[in-house]
C-alpha cells in the first residue's frame, strides 16, 4: 500500500514548512526512517523521515516550496503500484506551485483554511487553480445564476474522491486522540489517520509521539557534537557502585546534599543593581544559575550524563531550569550558560519562562541540557528535593532567601540565608564529589561580585 | 461435484454470517452443516437459553405482581411448556437463517465435511461421499462443544450428569441441581431452574462467580442469587463424586469446611472444547495454539494456504458476536476490500442474561490495576435511578473505569435489568474513542435506565448529580 509523505508538524507550533532540499530522488529505494528531505520550520531546519518502505515514486513539491502542514509532498509505493488516485487527489493543492519555485507561500496555500469554505471562496476567485480531473462536484443547488465558466464551484476543491482528511479542511479524529494531541502539543494536521476512513485515533497519536521523541533525542545529540564532550569508560568499581546502588534504590540511586548559603551579599548586590536601572536587574534565580554554570565548569564530573555503558562529561554547560506550566512543568535550557553574562541569563530566562507558559517553545529549546535547576523560593519553600531528569546526574533545588539569626564570630547576627539541596545520581557522583561542587557553588553565591566581573 | 469460490465447514454464527458477507461481495458460497443452520447459538445456546430465561423472568415477576396491584392466583410453573416454547423459538431462528441463505443464493450442503486436499472438501451424507471444489477458500467454522469434567468423575452421561444441551430439553425441572461452573452459562441456568422451583447449588472453583467479569459485578450477583436462595459456593473443591442412576453425591470443600451434597442432577457448565477432530486438520498441516484452538492471523488465515478458521474453533472469547465479526472480516479481506477494519478483540462486549443481567466491555478494574494505569472509577446504583424504581428493578449499578488523565473509557461494567442492552452505548463510545465527557455531553432521556450510564460517567469526574 502506498504511503503518503506529507508536510509534518516538526515542532509544536509549526504551521508551514519550507522544503529546503530533497535527499532522495524519484525511483530511489527508501526505508522507514530514511531522511527524505530537509524542511525548514519557523525556527530550525529539521529532517523529514519516511514513514514506510518502498520506492519514492513521486515528488510533488520542489525545493524552496513552502507548504502548510498536511500537504502531500511525495508518495512512496511499490514499483508497479498505481498511485494516480493519490496524486490526482492532490493536484488542486500542488498544481498552483509555479515550477520556477521561488517560495511564495501565499500562492500555494490553495487549500481553504476556513471550514466555511464555500462562502469564503466564492468571494475570492480561485487563482490559477486547476480543477482536479475527478472534481465532478455538482453545481451548487440553489445557485440562481448559471454556473460560472471558469471553474467548478469552490466545493470542487474539497471534492477529492474518498478524501476525508483534507489539509485545512475537516480532519477526522476521535475525541480521545484530540485530547492526547493537545496535551502532547502534537498537531493533528501532520498525522495520517489509521482509523476508519482515515480517522486519527489514539494509536496514531502514540506513534507520532514516539517519532517526535526520536526527533527530540536527535536534537539532543546534535547539541552535544563531537569535541564538546569527553566519554569516560566505566571502571570496575564504578560499574559495581552503579549496579549495587541501582538495586538498592531504584533505577537512579539518588542521594541528597543540603547546604545553607549566606545570601546577604547577593541580596545587597541585587538591591544595588536594581538602583542602577531596570536593565541591570537580576533575580536570585539568575544569580544562582550563573553561579551553577561557573561551578559546573570547575566540576565536569557533575556536568555529565549517565549513558549506561559510560559516563559522558560535557565541555559545554547547558543549564535547564524548571518552569511550572498550567498542567505540568517544562525545562527550557540556557545553552552555554557559563559564557553568558548574568544579564543575558536574566533576559533569556525570562523569555524562556514566558514562552514556556504560552507553550511556544521549540523542542530544541527544552532538550539537550547537561544539568538542571529548580527553584521554589518564590512559593515560600525554604528547602525541598528535586527529581533528577535522566540522563543528567544532578539537579539543584533552590529554596527561598530569608532572614535568620546566625552566629558569626561569637555574635548573633541577622543574615539573609538560602538553602539548596542537590540531588545526585550516585552512579556518577559520590558524596564527596557533590559536596565539593556545593563548596564551589557556595563560594560563588557568597561572593556574588565574582559572577559579574 | 460442485464448484464454489468458498466453502464453510459449519453453519453457526461465524460460518453463516461469513457466508452471507461472501455472497454479498459476489462470491459463490456453500456451507456444509449436518444439523440445522445457526449452530450452537441458534439451536443449543444463546437463543433457546434466552427463551427459557424469559420464562424464568415472567415466573419471578408474577410472584411479585401483587406489589404492583396485579393479583395473579393459581400460578403454575411448567418447565416442559417453557422448554417447548424455547425449542419453537430456536427452530424459527434456524428457519430464518435458511431464508437468508436462499435470499443470498448460498448452497446448504447437508452432511459432515472433511478437508480433502487443497481446494477440496468431501462431504459424507447418508453413507454417500461427494467431493466439492473450493476455488478461493475453505473456512473452518466448526465451533465448539460442551465438555464434561471426567478428571473429577463428572463425565457427561446425559441423565444425571448433563450439559446445557440436555438441560435445554428436560421435560421438567429437577427438585435439586448442582451447577458446576459459575460462568455465564452456569449463572443463566441457575436463574432458570431456580425460577422453576429447583433448589440450585452453584459451584465455582475460582474465588468469585462470573470470574471473567469485574469482581464488583460478581459480588453483586452473588448477593442477589443468595437472596433468591441459590446456594452460591465459590472457591470450592469438589471431591468424592458418586454418580448414581437417579442422583449424584459429592463433597464440596469451601474454606477448609467440607460438606456433602446429594442432587438429582449435575449440570456441568465448565468450559467448552473446540471441534477440531475428524475434519482433516492434521493432514492439511494446520497448526494449533497451546490451548488446542486453530491458530489464525488477522486475516483469519491458518498455517495452511487457502484454509481459514473463524469462530469458537479459532480461539476465545467463544462468543457468537465475535465469530460473526470474524466471518465478516474474513470475507472482506478475501474479496480484497481496502481499509478492512480488523477485529478489535479488546472491544468485544460480554453479556450474561441471568437476573439481574451482567454486561461489560473493556478491562475489569483488576486488569487496569495490573497494567498499572492511573485510573478513576465512576459508579451509579440503579437504586438511585427513577426508571429502575418504577419497574421495581433496583438491583445493580453502572461502573465506568476511566483513564485518570485523558478520560478514556478503559472498561465499563453493568449489572442490573437490561444491562445487556445498555452496554452498547459504552461499546460505541469505546470503539469511537469517546471519553467519559462525550458520554455525559450526549443528553440522556429521563426517565431511562441509560441515565445511570451518564451519571456513572459524571461520577468518575466527581460531578454526579443524583447520588
Amino acid at each position: 500500500m502506498a504511503t503518503k509523505v506529507t508536510m509534518e508538524a516538526l515542532s509544536p507550533t509549526m504551521e508551514e514548512g519550507r522544503l529546503v532540499k530533497w535527499n532522495k530522488n524519484e525511483g530511489d529505494q527508501v526505508k522507514a526512517g530514511d531522511v527524505l528531505a530537509e524542511v525548514e520550520t519557523d525556527k530550525a531546519v529539521m529532517e523529514l523521515v519516511a514513514r514506510g518502505d518502498g520506492v519514492l515514486r513521486k515528488r510533488l513539491a520542489n525545493e524552496g516550496d513552502a507548504s502548510p502542514v498536511g500537504t502531500l509532498l511525495a508518495v512512496i509505493g511499490t514499483p508497479d503500484e498505481n498511485i494516480d488516485a493519490i496524486i490526482g487527489a492532490a493536484v488542486p493543492a500542488t498544481a498552483s506551485a509555479p515550477a520556477a519555485a521561488s517560495a511564495k507561500p501565499a500562492q500555494q496555500t490553495a487549500v481553504p483554511q476556513s471550514s466555511d469554505q464555500s462562502q469564503s471562496e466564492a468571494a475570492t476567485p480561485p487563482q490559477q487553480k486547476v480543477a482536479g480531473p475527478a472534481a465532478g462536484a455538482p453545481p451548487a443547488p440553489q445557485s440562481p445564476s448559471p454556473p460560472r465558466p471558469t471553474a467548478p464551484p469552490p466545493k470542487g476543491n474539497g471534492a477529492r474522491p474518498g478524501a476525508t482528511a483534507t489539509p485545512g479542511g475537516r480532519q477526522r479524529s476521535s475525541p480521545l486522540a484530540r485530547r492526547l494531541a493537545s496535551d502532547k502539543g502534537i498537531q493533528l494536521g501532520g498525522i495520517q489517520g489509521s482509523g476508519p476512513g482515515g480517522r486519527i485515533v489514539k494509536r496514531d497519536i502514540e506513534n507520532a509521539k514516539a517519532t517526535a521523541g526520536a526527533a527530540r533525542s536527535a536534537a539532543a545529540e546534535r547539541l552535544a557534537t563531537e569535541g564538546d564532550f569527553k566519554d569516560i569508560p566505566l571502571t570496575q568499581i564504578r560499574k559495581t557502585i552503579a549496579r549495587r546502588l541501582a538495586e538498592s534504590n531504584g533505577p537512579v540511586p539518588t542521594f541528597f546534599l543540603t547546604a545553607e548559603f549566606d545570601a546577604t551579599r547577593a541580596a545587597e548586590m541585587r538591591a544595588q543593581l536594581a538602583e542602577m536601572g531596570d536593565q541591570y536587574k537580576a533575580s536570585f534565580n539568575d544569580i544562582v544559575i550563573k553561579a551553577v554554570a561557573l561551578s559546573l565548569a570547575e566540576h565536569p564530573e557533575v556536568n555529565a550524563h549517565w549513558l549506561n555503558d559510560k559516563i559522558r562529561h560535557f565541555n559545554r554547560i547547558h543549564v535547564a531550569m524548571a518552569v511550572a506550566v498550567e498542567d505540568g512543568l517544562i525545562t527550557p535550557v540556557l545553552f552555554d550558560a557559563d559564557r553568558m553574562t548574568m544579564w543575558e541569563i536574566s533576559e533569556k530566562a525570562r523569555d524562556l519562562a514566558k514562552r514556556a507558559r504560552e507553550r511556544k517553545l521549540m523542542p530544541e529549546e527544552y532538550t539537550g541540557s547537561t544539568f538542571s535547576v529548580s527553584n521554589l523560593g518564590m512559593f515560600g519553600i525554604d528547602q525541598f528535593t528535586a527529581i533528577i531528569n535522566p540522563p543528567e546526574v544532578g539537579i539543584l533545588a533552590i529554596g527561598g532567601v530569608e532572614e535568620k539569626p546566625v552566629v558569626i564570630d561569637g555574635a548573633l547576627e541577622i543574615r539573609q540565608r538560602m538553602r539548596v539541596t542537590m540531588s545526585c545520581d550516585h552512579r556518577v557522583i559520590d558524596g564527596a564529589t557533590g559536596a565539593k561542587f556545593l563548596q564551589t557553588l557556595k563560594r560563588y553565591v557568597e561572593n556574588p561580585l565574582s559572577l559579574i566581573i | 461435484m460442485a464448484s464454489f469460490d468458498v466453502i464453510f465447514i459449519g453453519g453457526g454464527p461465524a460460518g453463516y454470517v461469513g457466508a452471507i458477507r461472501c455472497a454479498q461481495l459476489g462470491m459463490s458460497v456453500a456451507v456444509v452443516e449436518r444439523e440445522g443452520l445457526g449452530g450452537t447459538c441458534v439451536l443449543w445456546g444463546c437463543i433457546p437459553a434466552k427463551a427459557l430465561l424469559e420464562s424464568a423472568s415472567i415466573a419471578t415477576k408474577v410472584t411479585h405482581a401483587a406489589e404492583f396491584g396485579v393479583t395473579v392466583s393459581d400460578v403454575k410453573l411448567d418447565y416442559g411448556v417453557a422448554m417447548k416454547r424455547s425449542r419453537a423459538v430456536s427452530t424459527q431462528n434456524s428457519k430464518g437463517v435458511e431464508f437468508l441463505f436462499k435470499k443470498n443464493k448460498i448452497t446448504w450442503i447437508k452432511g459432515t465435511a472433511k478437508i480433502a486436499g487443497k481446494n477440496s472438501v468431501s462431504v459424507k451424507a447418508d453413507g454417500k461421499e461427494e467431493k466439492h471444489e473450493a476455488k478461493k477458500a475453505i473456512v473452518i467454522s466448526t465451533g465448539s462443544r460442551v465438555k464434561g469434567l471426567p478428571q473429577i468423575g463428572l463425565e457427561l452421561n446425559k441423565t444425571t450428569v448433563i450439559s446445557s444441551d440436555e438441560a435445554l430439553i428436560l421435560e421438567k425441572a429437577p427438585k435439586t441441581m448442582a451447577i458446576i461452573g459459575a460462568g455465564a452459562v452456569g449463572c443463566e441456568f441457575a436463574d432458570v431452574f431456580t425460577a422453576f422451583g429447583t433448589q440450585v447449588t452453584l459451584v465455582e472453583v475460582l474465588p468469585g462467580i462470573l470470574p471473567l467479569e469485574d469482581a464488583d459485578c460478581g459480588a453483586e450477583l452473588a448477593r442477589s442469587f443468595k437472596k433468591r436462595k441459590i446456594d452460591v459456593l465459590p472457591a470450592a473443591k469438589i471431591g468424592d463424586v458418586k454418580v448414581g442412576k437417579t442422583s449424584v453425591t459429592m463433597s464440596i470443600e469451601v474454606g477448609g469446611k467440607k460438606q456433602s451434597l446429594e442432587v438429582e442432577k449435575v449440570l456441568v457448565a465448565a468450559g467448552r472444547a473446540p471441534n477440531i477432530e475428524d475434519i482433516g486438520i492434521k493432514e492439511a498441516g494446520i497448526q494449533l495454539t497451546d490451548r488446542g484452538f486453530i491458530k489464525i492471523n488477522e486475516r483469519m488465515e491458518t498455517s495452511a494456504k487457502g484454509i481459514y478458521a473463524i469462530g469458537d474453533v479459532a480461539g476465545p472469547p467463544m462468543l457468537a458476536h465475535k465469530g460473526q465479526r470474524e466471518g465478516v472480516v474474513f470475507a472482506e479481506f478475501l474479496a480484497g476490500q481496502k481499509n478492512v477494519h480488523p477485529v478489535n478483540y479488546g472491544n468485544i462486549p460480554n453479556a450474561t442474561y441471568c437476573h439481574p443481567e451482567v454486561a461489560s466491555i473493556g478491562m475489569t478494574e483488576a486488569q487496569v490495576k495490573e497494567k498499572k494505569i492511573d485510573y478513576k472509577v465512576g459508579k451509579f446504583p440503579f437504586s438511585a435511578n427513577g426508571r429502575a424504581r418504577t419497574s421495581g428493578e433496583t438491583e445493580g449499578f453502572v461502573k465506568i473505569i476511566r483513564d485518570a488523565k485523558y478520560g478514556e473509557i478503559l472498561g465499563a461494567h453493568i449489572i442490573g435489568a437490561h444491562a445487556t442492552e445498555l452496554i452498547h452505548e459504552l461499546a460505541v463510545a469505546r470503539e469511537n474513542e469517546f471519553t467519559v465527557e462525550e458520554v455525559d455531553l450526549a443528553i440522556h432521556a429521563h426517565p431511562t435506565l441509560s441515565e445511570a450510564i451518564a451519571e456513572a460517567a459524571l461520577d468518575s469526574l466527581g460531578k454526579v448529580i443524583h447520588a
